[in-house]
């Protein structure tokens, strides 16, 4: 009995690795989907469609048996409050990505050309932001003390998406030739992706809390 | 009879599985590293197989409780020791078994007229003080070292996770194994001498001695009290007085059972002489006191912000007021023994300086001459005897201690009949032994020192050893049941 339980808590560390990765896969799928989106390529932004919903019906699987098993064995008794809602957490992340791309394939903005280099940037600061959050989280798994080497980049990210955010928006506010109500659409759409990287830093201040928790 | 005696002592393992046990896994359990249920089994299970393989037979109680001369005194003793436990048990408060024991043992002392040695009461007083503070040191000493190396090994999370949990669980098993080992003869030495068992042999694997089978018997009487009556008790330890993380936890366990182990190690003991080191008495120490103190190391780590004072200071009062009551149950319970069923609780022991005594004391050069109103004169009690001895001023502590040994009066006859009441048993008395006390066939002693000196004129085998603690010990435990066998029984 003991040694299965020992090859359970080996596996359980595999799948929050595999979890976090889903996290990473669907930053990615979003930033080459959101790239497809403002190159009109519009069957490569499909198929990223498919792919980042797949990534989040299999992180959905992951996450829920994470906690079944963080559950049933009664692992980490100490923090497994804590690693139950960073997974809420970071599960949210994912659940973000993939909202984010399919309200683009619903609504299909009508973009202009000055703007996409910016659009790109943004979505490129959110990414990161998330990425590092991915890396901390990886990190309190695995070796607590390196937390600290990965978290700040998450504030950096973030304020970096806000001033891109900001400057998008008030290019799209200054182009006369736009109806108000599509800039308002495109506004909407610069505030829902940068959202995410605000929400990048809530989970990072959280996890800071968390590694507080934990130091022994 | 023997059935209804030995319920007393069952009575004990069982407070004593309720109590005691709980400290060896109850931080596991608070810290939710282990559950309640497979604590309880393991626990259960190590303790058995503690007391039945190396239960340390004997040799630990007759020291104890070696005083208490009658069954019905024993069954007394234990009674009260355990009720005062289960009390304890009750509302929550881990306490020692030891210290109910010593309370029982002191109110038997008093209802029966005999001395109480204080200057063991205060060595075992002291480590009551002593074992706390050293228990929590260590915790913290350890505490430091284990996050060190966590950081060093930098593991992940869930690798600590089951580290930690492999670490509580094997600690906790050999903590009680030695629980076991150590507390079975508290709750079983006694009926010892008079079991009525006889060796049974399992196909020719294996055989279980009557002093196994007595321990079996005890051993899982500790155990059921573990799985029955142990939760409360542990929880107050595992997280009444302070919530533990589960590595704090294996530090304090760590700790405890260190402590155990520094206090009950002859091993150790023999190492530190050996090198000249001082050593460390070996007295029985209280688990429960071990692990309160290094739980309090752990939380003064933390400066203290963490500990629940209130449970601290309820557990430190039930610590002062469990011998007390433990001391009163026993006197009230050995006076309603003796007058009103009647049944004998101590066997008196008188006390005379009679001529063979006063060559003795002379030959020591211990002069009598303040007290010589009292040469010859026969006291019902030490009692009375030690209040006459203290009217002379000049004698020293160490004399009166002497004068006290070689007037103890023990009729014994060495005869046919009796000698042959003794079995050879080849760990306990041996045939050349037997030997030698038949060469003493037909003769009468009044003092016990006085077989002890025919005995060691026959063979060296019976002086004691000038650095052998053990041998010593297995000697004096030997001749205390020679005594037995031999005492004339004058009603």
């Amino acid at each position: 009995m003991e040694i299965r339980i020992l090859k359970k808590r080996l596996d359980i560390g595999r799948q929050f690795d595999d979890f976090l990765d889903k996290v990473s896969e669907a930053g990615l799928l979003f930033k080459t989907g959101i790239d497809a989106y403002l190159s009109d390529n519009i069957e490569s932004f499909e198929k990223k469609i498919e792919d980042i919903v797949e990534t989040e019906h299999d992180g959905d699987a992951l996450r829920r048996d994470l906690e079944e098993t963080l559950y049933v064995q009664t692992l980490i008794p100490e923090s497994r409050g804590d690693v139950f809602e960073l997974l809420e957490n970071m599960d949210a992340l994912l659940d973000r990505f993939k909202g984010a791309l399919w309200q683009f394939n619903i609504e299909r903005p009508q973009l202009f050309k000055e703007s996409n280099e910016d659009f790109r940037e943004l979505t490129s600061c959110v990414v990161e932001a998330v990425e590092a959050v991915v890396r901390s989280s990886r990190a309190f798994f695995k070796d607590i003390s390196s937390v600290a080497d990965h978290i700040h980049k998450v504030p950096y990210w973030e304020t970096q998406s806000d001033k891109v955010a900001s400057r998008l928006q008030q290019t799209i506010f200054r182009q006369e030739d736009l109806p108000l109500s599509h800039k308002m659409q495109l506004r909407d759409f610069v505030k829902h992706v940068d959202k995410i990287a605000d929400r990048a830093e809530d989970v990072s201040d959280k996890l800071r809390i968390f590694v507080i928790k934990r130091s022994l | 009879m023997f059935l209804f005696f030995l319920s007393s002592g069952l009575f004990l393992g069982w407070s004593l599985g309720a109590n005691d046990a709980s400290n060896v896994f109850g931080t596991a359990v608070g810290s939710k590293m282990v559950r309640f249920r497979t604590a309880a089994i393991c626990c259960s299970i190590f303790i058995v197989l503690g007391a039945v393989i190396s239960g340390a037979g004997a040799s630990h109680t007759l020291g104890k409780l070696g005083s208490v001369n009658a069954i019905a005194g024993a069954f007394i003793v234990a009674f009260s020791a355990a009720a005062s436990v289960y009390l304890m048990t009750k509302v929550g408060y881990p306490v020692s078994t030891s210290q109910a024991i010593v309370g029982a043992i002191i109110g038997w002392n008093f209802f029966s007229g005999s001395l109480t040695n204080y200057h063991t009461l205060t060595k075992i007083v002291i480590t009551w003080v002593a074992c706390p503070i050293l228990s929590a040191v260590i915790a913290l000493i350890l505490y430091k070292v284990l996050v060190l190396g966590i950081y060093r090994m930098k593991l992940d999370m869930f690798r600590l996770d089951s580290m930690t949990r492999y670490g509580l669980f094997i600690i906790g098993a050999f903590g009680s194994y030695s629980l076991g080992a150590n507390n079975i003869a508290n709750v079983m030495g006694v009926f010892v001498p008079v079991s009525p068992f006889t060796d049974i042999s399992f196909l020719g694997l294996f055989k279980l001695t009557s002093t196994q089978q007595l321990f079996l018997i005890g051993g899982i009487a500790i155990g059921v009290g573990v799985l029955t009556y142990s939760r409360k008790v542990m929880t107050t330890v595992g997280e009444g007085i302070m919530k533990l993380s589960p590595v704090s936890a294996l530090a304090v366990v760590s700790a405890h059972s260190l402590v155990l182990f520094l206090f009950a190690s002859q091993g150790l003991e023999a190492f530190l002489q050996g090198h000249g080191l001082p050593t460390i008495p070996l007295v029985p120490v209280s688990s429960s006191q071990a692990i309160v103190g290094a739980v309090i190391g752990i939380g003064l780590l933390k400066r203290g912000r963490g500990i629940r004072w209130r449970v601290l200071g309820g557990i430190a009062s039930s610590w002062a007021v469990t011998p007390i009551i433990a001391a009163l149950v026993s006197f009230i319970s050995l006076f309603f023994l003796q007058n009103v069923f009647e049944q004998k609780s101590y066997r008196p022991v008188a006390y005379a300086i009679t001529s063979e005594a006063m060559a003795r004391i002379q030959k020591q050069g211990i002069s009598l001459k303040e007290t010589e109103n009292i040469i010859g004169k026969e006291f019902p009690d030490a009692e009375h005897f030690y209040s006459a001895l203290s009217k002379s001023k000049n004698l020293k502590p160490k004399e009166r201690d002497f004068i006290l040994k070689s007037a103890e009066i023990d009729n014994m006859d060495i005869t046919d009949e009796n000698l042959e009441t003794i079995s050879i048993d080849p760990h306990w008395i041996t045939q050349k032994e037997k030997n030698d006390l038949e060469k003493l066939e037909g003769r009468k002693f009044t003092h016990k020192w006085q077989l002890d000196e025919a005995l060691s004129e026959i063979s060296p085998n019976w002086r004691p050893s000038e650095n052998d603690k053990k041998y010593d010990e297995n000697l004096k435990h030997k001749l205390s049941h020679i005594y037995e066998k031999f005492r004339r029984h004058n009603n």
